[in-house]
């Protein structure tokens, strides 16, 4: 049988009829569509039972309670937990996005070891045993040689049980290095101190002000803690309370507010003592404060008088003199009037003057310790640990000066001055330092004039790290000790930044530790016990857990199960008691010290001839500054007039661009004394001539590969600037050149 | 189509000539065409039967890989044990949500240590138990990931029986092998065991067109009264789903899902 043309033809047709008659084609059609609708590569959330965790947020000094959703053992949401007294339900971009934090690819899983040249990115994998008997033995040495003053801790922050025990650890070792990371809580600590006398944080009450002038704290920007400054932000629109905004730039918190004034950037001092001066020749001030509770006045007053008249302050500030006449007076009229600073997200500490001038306002409106006012309020008390007992080497330790210069006789008041320990080290003028623990801290990043940072971490030879991720400090560290990520470990949060009220809040494991970290608390404990001696007497817990439960005692059970405690008997004290100067006070001038609030200009590096333009930084929201770069889903969040590519861009006004031969989008090299960058140029009119913006948040070397090589970290290109009175960091920008590139 | 022309117009002459006398050269050429009729019709049903073999035997055979499951677990067994038949182990938690294939923890209050001697129970115990590790079961019921199924509105509302959808699995003493779709990846119970998609059972299938059988039949019988329970809801967007203007519904939202039209059960 010949098998011709027609016949494979028929074979065919009755292939294709038996094809259409089975079901292949149709559950073929059905499969496949099942198939492209759920990608098998595309991964599927487990099913499982739901529940919610109760803890706190610690990416930043902003401490919401954050309720966090779980299907079984997998962390799946983070929201803001309701009916906390901070954020109340609320939540910003980066809290939401913890969970990358707690998942992503940054976590350092277990001990390391560098085996290769510092910040070659080589590790060896060790245990925990070998880790901390590698560090009890180099510790141990240096106590033997009777140079336990030449280990130093940088921790992030300087409250709660953790940096307590960090306290205990070196005291019983017999070191005065413990430096915490500053921001503008350090001047106001200051200021307080100054002023009132007392050893209190600035407390703000905002839901009940009705006139906020905000000397360019970004309110809506991440300043204090951010979601509770959303939430009043929003509750002003409805009370009618205004907002006036003072800073050089239209950020998205001078967009928000009833208005804008642009000073002239480093002259806000000034503009408070004008105001200053209405207020008091003008009689808007609070006569029955003034004359029962200040002390001071009247010097203060001539000096104010004569130096800070409307016409002088509009010349320095370049802000119109009937500008500052008619703020004086509606801030002097308000009924509860509020004047804060710290520039951005405060992570600067400025110049004392400035906050202090700022206060001196409130203080005028007489609106300290009162409802709308500004609350001095003092750390809640509840670690209450037995005294230490120092052996002799430990008490020669700490006889010895700090490297930073705090507590010397040049910074009498200061606790901690970070900014001044690279410059220490890099001259090893006082003594070396010979081991660095940092803790919640990146100081590689978030310090000003990072090239010196690198060589005064250069010059250290043990540099310990504690952080959960792989960070710039870790990258450059000799071994890490990985701590739980921040939703796997308990710590105690006291008092967020700015809550006029004490709070505690317990930031708990909603999930088991991933890897094979371990708490700092414990380490320190672990350290201590294989130290020995009195510094292992020191501590009497078996663990961190243990020892933050004692410590917290009744509140512990509240804590667990509601994710903070609030103080219901929490009042404030009446004038006459809440004073503790020499006076007994509140002094305009310190009689302690001869302080008065007045303006002196910072003196920003550089000149004007070979750097006319001003650089400043600009915070946002989207970008997360401090201790924790911004995770992949935040990162999306940026705009593309902020960072294109790796690319970023600078703020620039079209008049200095044209004066400049500049073009949107154009590539400049911007060059200050301290270092040089490539960036972009994006014109705007909300930035005042002869400045340029730079955003903080970028030019990061570690973390992922969403975050690292993208633009340029601002802290590359300032250096720090000393306050005369404080000590602390008052730079707040630095002189800049701008070419075509 | 011109093959297919042809071979009508040739079958049409051979049976016109049938009976008719022919020259020879006619008889000639109807031999010619005779000869060549009978290979194509054998083709053609050639054709026609092996598609039809591959469509019905050989296809699913391929289509689906089998698999077994980590341990043979028997039904009967546990039934006896239990007084809540299968929500004993196969529950509703506190929230309403549905649990689902039990999990380590619930059977580890009987199966602490090794009780029996069926290899099975030692192999959970040994592997699974003493390791902590959560048993790797097939699930013969999952559905897509872009299906939205409430069994509490099902089983607690609506009152229905597992059998209606599952079978008779309380009464099975081994479980059965698992087969995979190999393009989907899901469990060939969905679509059911015939692969034409024919059923006599109501747990034969589980596509949605069996979803909506059962949900238009009982939406003939329940009485309107004007208000939506939640299930009277659920019922009323499905039968506009799949049969649209047939309900007298209003559109509302789904009180699960919170969604219309197709995303009442789809995500």
């Amino acid at each position: 049988m010949k098998i011709g043309r027609r016949s494979f033809l028929s074979f065919l047709l009755g292939g294709a009829a038996g094809t259409a008659l089975s079901p292949l084609p149709w559950k073929m059609i059905d499969d496949s569509s099942i198939w492209t609708q759920m990608w098998p590569w595309t991964p599927v959330p487990e099913d499982g039972e739901a529940s919610y965790v109760n803890s706190a947020c610690t990416l930043c000094p902003g401490g919401c309670g954050i309720t966090v959703r779980k299907i079984d053992n997998r962390a799946v949401k983070i929201e803001g937990m309701k009916g906390n007294p901070v954020n109340n339900g609320g939540l910003c971009i980066l809290g939401l996005s913890g969970l990358q934090l707690l998942y992503g690819p940054t976590r350092v899983q277990t001990p390391l070891k560098r085996v290769g040249k510092r910040g070659q990115g080589r590790w060896e994998k060790i245990s925990w045993k070998d880790a901390l008997s590698e560090v009890a033995e180099i510790l141990g040495d240096l106590r033997e040689k009777g140079q336990s003053h030449t280990v130093g801790l940088i921790s992030g922050s300087d409250r709660g049980t953790v940096h307590r025990l960090f306290e205990r650890f070196l005291t019983a070792y017999g070191s005065p290095n413990l430096i915490c990371t500053p921001s503008i809580i350090d001047s106001y600590e200051f200021t307080l101190h100054l002023m009132q006398g007392v050893q209190a944080l600035p407390g703000f009450d905002f839901e009940n002000a009705d006139f906020i002038l905000s000397f360019g704290s970004g309110i809506v920007d991440g300043w204090g803690s951010p979601v509770r400054m959303f939430r009043a932000n929003s509750a002003w629109r409805d009370t009618g309370a205004k907002v006036i905004q003072i800073e050089p730039r239209l950020s998205n918190t001078a967009a928000k507010s009833d208005k804008w004034i642009p000073i002239n950037p480093g002259t806000e001092t000034a503009l408070a003592l004008g105001i200053a001066h209405v207020i008091i020749k003008e009689s808007l001030y609070d006569a029955e404060f003034i004359n029962n509770y200040s002390e001071g006045f009247e010097d203060w007053k001539r000096f104010v008088l004569g130096e800070y008249g409307p016409d002088s302050v509009a010349t320095i500030t370049r802000i119109d003199s009937t500008t500052i006449i008619t703020l004086a007076r509606s801030f002097g009229r308000a009924s509860k009037p509020l004047a804060i600073c710290g520039r951005g997200q405060g992570t600067t500490p400025g110049s004392l003057n400035e906050c202090a001038a700022v206060h001196a306002l409130n203080a005028l409106v007489g609106n300290i310790n009162k409802k709308g006012g500004i609350f001095a309020v003092a750390e809640p008390d509840y670690i209450n640990w037995p005294e230490i007992e120092m052996d002799a080497t430990a008490a020669a330790g700490m006889q010895k000066d700090r490297l930073d210069g705090a507590g010397s006789k040049k910074y009498p008041f200061s606790r901690y001055l970070m900014n001044r320990l690279p410059k220490a080290v890099n001259s090893g003028e006082k003594y070396p330092l010979k081991t660095l623990f940092v803790a919640g801290a990146n100081p590689l990043y978030t310090m000003p004039d990072s090239r010196t940072v690198k060589k005064a971490f250069d010059k250290v030879p043990f540099v310990v790290s504690f952080s959960s991720y792989m960070d710039e400090t870790a990258q450059n560290a000799d071994l890490i000790l990985p701590n739980h990520a921040y939703l796997e470990r308990y710590e105690d949060i006291p008092t967020p930044a700015g809550m006029p009220k004490p709070v505690i809040g317990l930031s708990k494991p909603v999930v088991e530790p991933l890897f094979n970290t371990k708490h700092t608390g414990d380490v320190i404990i672990s350290l201590a016990k294989a130290l020995g001696g009195t510094i292992g007497n020191a501590f009497v817990w078996d663990s961190y857990d243990a020892c933050l439960k004692e410590t917290l005692g009744y509140k512990w059970q509240v804590m667990v199960e509601k994710g903070f405690w609030s103080y219901p008997d929490f009042f404030v004290q009446i004038h006459e008691e809440s004073f503790d100067t020499v006076s007994g006070k509140f002094e305009f001038i310190c009689k302690e010290t001869g302080f008065m609030p007045q303006f002196k200009p910072v003196k920003i590096e550089g000149d004007k001839t070979n750097y006319p333009l001003l650089l400043i930084p600009y915070d946002s929201i989207r970008l997360a500054n401090g201790v924790i770069g911004d995770p992949p889903f935040v990162m999306k969040s940026v705009d593309d007039t902020v960072l294109k590519g790796t690319d970023v861009f600078i703020e620039l006004n079209p008049k200095t661009a044209r004066e400049h031969g500049l073009r949107e989008g154009q590539l400049a090299m911007l060059s200050t004394p301290v270092g040089q960058a490539k960036v972009k140029v994006h014109l705007f009119d909300g930035i005042m001539p002869g400045l340029v913006a730079l955003p903080r948040g970028l030019g990061h070397t570690a973390y992922d590969e969403y975050l690292a090589g993208k633009g340029i970290n601002f802290n590359e290109l300032i250096g720090p600037v000393e306050d005369s009175v404080s000590g602390l960091d008052a730079a707040w920008g630095i002189r800049v050149k701008l070419a075509k590139a | 189509m011109s093959a297919l022309d042809d071979n009508d117009k040739e079958i049409t002459k051979n049976a016109g000539s049938d009976g008719v006398a022919t020259s020879s050269t006619e008889i000639d050429k109807k031999e010619q065409d005779n000869r060549s009729a009978g290979p194509i019709i054998l083709f053609f049903v050639i054709g026609l039967f092996a598609s039809l073999i591959l469509g019905w035997i050989i296809f699913p055979k391929l289509l689906y890989s089998k698999k077994k499951q980590p341990i043979d677990f028997n039904h009967v067994l546990h039934m006896a044990e239990v007084d809540n038949g299968c929500e004993s182990c196969h529950f509703f938690r506190e929230d309403g949500t549905y649990s689902g294939v039990p999990k380590l923890e619930q059977c580890i209050d009987c199966h602490e240590e090794i009780q029996g001697e069926s290899p099975d129970e030692i192999k959970f115990v040994e592997e699974y138990v003493s390791k902590g590790r959560e048993v790797p079961w097939l699930i013969y019921s999952r559905q897509p990931d872009c299906v939205f199924f409430s069994h509490v509105a099902h089983v607690k509302v609506a009152g229905m029986d597992c059998v209606t959808c599952h079978g008779h699995i309380g009464e099975s003493e081994r479980l059965k092998i698992y087969e995979e779709n190999r393009i989907t990846g899901y469990s060939r119970d969905i679509w059911g065991k015939s692969i034409g998609g024919f059923k006599k059972n109501t747990w034969d299938r589980m596509k949605m067109d069996d979803c909506a059988e059962c949900h238009r039949k009982n939406t003939a019988n329940i009485e309107r009264t004007g208000i939506k329970t939640p299930t009277n809801r659920l019922i009323d967007h499905l039968v506009d789903v799949v049969s649209p203007g047939t309900s007298i519904s209003d559109k509302g939202s789904s009180v699960q899902t919170e969604k219309d039209a197709c995303f009442v059960c789809h995500k």
